[in-house]
């Protein structure tokens, strides 16, 4: 489905990305870890389309489509979903009116039939009150005051609404207490399909014991250093990640 | 007298002389007095520099408007639902009594006279008159009709008082508008200044309004300028606020080719607290200036501003700011804060925060700034399927609707959002993603 090759990326003219490679099928999960600083975050923006990220060399491309040459808004209407690990507060836009917006342009590209105001509030709710939000954050502005918890909440929201084709979830753990964490991985999980894959980036193993991954990658200075299974996971924990320089050298 | 050619043509097309009080007489000579000697500015005179006035130099706006009527069914485009107000129509600067709501039906409590018999006119342009523009001493001078609207002590009204004033002359003219609100203590009201013009008018509006919250008394006040871009509008709103009172003003100016504003706040009480917010969204080659001014005479008042402004294609925008702390006023607590955004590269805004502390235990902060959306906030709504253009709208209808949602009169948000949003929308379909009825 997802298939990046040799990514290489600069931001502000450093190199970040020295040429990853990364075979996301239908349906698995990918959970990629790794030390600050390896360019975690910068593969989710990358992969999203954000400015001042310069992709230098490599390709990637979803269901065959080069995602790289698309603008950030098409990316998200072909079917990538960033949840970000910073929610961005938008007082004055209601979450509800960005919700429609997003979701019809959104199903219209994707020739999917169109949500009356309804149907789209009924969807809405359900959403709402899989991911524990109370309704009252629907017609508030996106994100406005909204504690750490509930920005995290509100990103898996829009994701059941959007219904991606790939998920990227950016540190979505970070910030979150263990009921949140579970509300999180639920809602991912219910998600879980063979036509979706997920992408889950975080810096702790525990996430991952609700969101089982199929495969764990270590993504150190730049590349994919190491892969495995869940099992992996459980070993970095462990060890941390001191013991993969050596390998990879 | 006159001081200018300009002048002269005015005052011999105007009705300086004739008084509409013998009350008031003395009031009105120095205010006739004090036009006649005040040069017509230029851009060399700091408080107009950055406002041409040359839309009024040919003279022709000057011409007193005549009386006009308008049928029940033209007013109504020009109605605020679910307001439940008590409606008093002006039309061109005349009071319209068959139009507006009958006066012998007021809210108890309130008391509305004609300026000509009036019982009392001892707070007649007290706050306007200290701080009047020279276009300020006109409408004194030559005022003929104006309601006094008086609370009287301890009545809590909750029916909105609309002043609704119509341009609707068709050649130019002046239209002179005045209120003078008077709150006795401890009363509570809402007055609603609404400003519209009916198609083809080219009406200059001097207006002034004078409200006196005194002690422990509320005012919630909106002063909606909504007029056409023909026509033109200087005005001003004058406020004394006494001891522990509360006054909240809420300013909005869409449209006019001219479009100036002076609010002058003065606290006359300790303890006291008074917010004046503000939006302007001139487009095509529209000019909106605001001249604010809080005078912090007495100790322990808060005063808060946030005034946000759009600029679009080739308009401009001038804010000045003013907080004067005077030597008396320890403790004072005062911000205030004008955001500014430009949607185009011709448009242009002059913002000048103005600060003038001669207290040494006060709290005062000030910001102004002119800037672009928000870069992330727009990549936010990309990455979710939304066109860069139709963030854009988003963005800038967020930008002024936070300021919107604030107010406490659910029916003037109801009334103004849609408003707002259509001068934003752009694309039909974009109208949608800014105000969704069915969303609920």
């Amino acid at each position: 489905m997802l298939t990046i090759e040799n990514l290489q990326a600069n931001v502000s003219d450093k190199n970040i990305l020295k040429g990853l490679n990364l075979e996301i099928k239908p349906g698995e999960v990918h959970a990629i870890m790794g030390p600050n600083g390896a360019g975690k975050s910068t593969l989710g923006h990358v992969l999203a389309g954000r400015d001042g990220y310069e992709v230098t060399g490599g390709s990637v491309t979803l269901e065959g489509k080069d995602l790289l040459a698309l603008a950030c808004e098409e990316r998200a209407r072909e079917g990538v979903f960033l949840a970000f690990q910073y929610p961005v507060e938008i007082p004055g836009v209601s979450n509800m009116e960005f919700l429609k917006a997003s979701v019809d342009a959104v199903r219209t590209h994707r020739e999917l039939p169109a949500w009356d105001a309804v149907s789209f509030m009924k969807k809405a709710r359900e959403a709402c009150k899989a991911v524990n939000l109370d309704q009252q954050f629907l017609k508030r502005g996106v994100n406005e005051g909204f504690s750490g918890g509930e920005k995290k909440r509100n990103e898996i929201m829009q994701m059941m609404l959007l219904e991606p084709k790939i998920a990227i979830l950016d540190e979505t753990d970070s910030g979150l207490d263990i009921d949140a964490l579970q509300v999180v991985a639920n809602g991912v999980n219910a998600l879980r399909s063979p036509e979706r894959s997920f992408i889950v980036v975080t810096h702790y193993q525990r996430l991952l014991d609700y969101i089982v991954p199929d495969y764990v990658h270590v993504l150190a200075d730049g590349k994919i250093v190491k892969s495995g299974d869940k099992n992996l996971a459980l070993e970095l924990e462990e060890k941390g990640y001191g013991w993969l320089e050596g390998e990879s050298a | 007298m006159t001081s200018t050619p300009l002048h002269a043509a005015i005052a011999a097309g105007s009705t300086l002389t004739s008084h509409a009080t013998t009350k008031i007489a003395d009031v009105q000579n120095a205010a006739a007095h004090a036009w006649a000697q005040t040069p017509w500015p230029t851009r060399k005179t700091e408080a107009w520099k950055y406002t041409p006035l040359k839309a009024l130099e040919k003279g022709e706006y000057f011409i007193p408007a005549a009386k006009s009527t308008l049928s029940a069914d033209a007013l109504k485009q020009f109605a605020i639902n679910r307001l439940e107000a008590f409606t008093l129509v002006f039309i061109d600067g005349h009071f319209c009594a068959e139009q507006s709501d009958d006066l012998t039906q007021l809210p108890t409590g309130m008391t509305i006279e004609h300026l000509d018999d009036a019982s009392n006119l001892e707070q007649f342009n007290k706050a306007a008159g200290e701080h009047a523009t020279l276009f300020g001493e006109l409408n004194t001078a030559t005022i003929n009709t104006a309601l006094v609207i008086n609370v009287a002590k301890n009545a809590q009204i909750t029916q909105p008082v609309n002043v609704l004033n119509v341009a609707s002359a068709n050649a130019p003219c002046l239209a002179n508008a005045r209120i003078l609100w008077q709150q006795a203590p401890h009363s509570k009201a809402t007055l609603v200044e609404h400003f519209v013009s009916t198609q083809d008018s080219q009406v200059f509006t001097n207006s002034i309004t004078e409200l006196f919250v005194g002690e422990n008394a509320q005012c919630e006040h909106y002063r909606l300028h909504l007029e056409d871009e023909a026509n033109l509008h200087i005005g001003g709103v004058y406020s004394h606020v006494h001891k522990h009172a509360r006054l909240n003003s809420f300013y909005l100016a869409m449209g006019a080719n001219l479009q100036r504003v002076d609010v002058v706040t003065q606290f006359e009480g300790e303890g006291a607290e008074a917010v004046n917010n503000g939006v302007y969204l001139p487009r095509n080659k529209q000019l909106v200036d605001f001249h604010t001014c809080i005078e912090h005479k007495v100790p322990h008042c808060n005063s808060n501003e946030i005034f946000r402004g759009i600029i679009g294609d080739s308009a401009r925008a001038v804010f000045n700011g003013r907080i004067h702390i005077h030597k008396d006023a320890q403790k004072t607590l005062a911000e205030l804060s004008n955001k500014n955004l430009l949607t185009s590269n011709k448009a242009e805004v002059n913002t000048k925060p103005e600060l003038e502390i001669y207290a040494d235990d006060v709290r005062c902060a000030h910001g102004a700034t002119i800037a672009e959306l928000d870069a992330l906030a727009m990549h936010y709504l990309r990455t979710r399927g939304i066109s860069q253009e139709e963030a854009q709208v988003m963005l800038s209808f967020g930008f002024i609707n936070e300021l919107i949602e604030q107010l406490n009169n659910t029916a003037i948000v109801e009334y103004l959002r849609p408003v707002i949003a259509q001068r934003f929308a752009k694309k039909p379909e974009f109208l949608e993603s800014l105000i969704h009825e069915a969303l609920v």
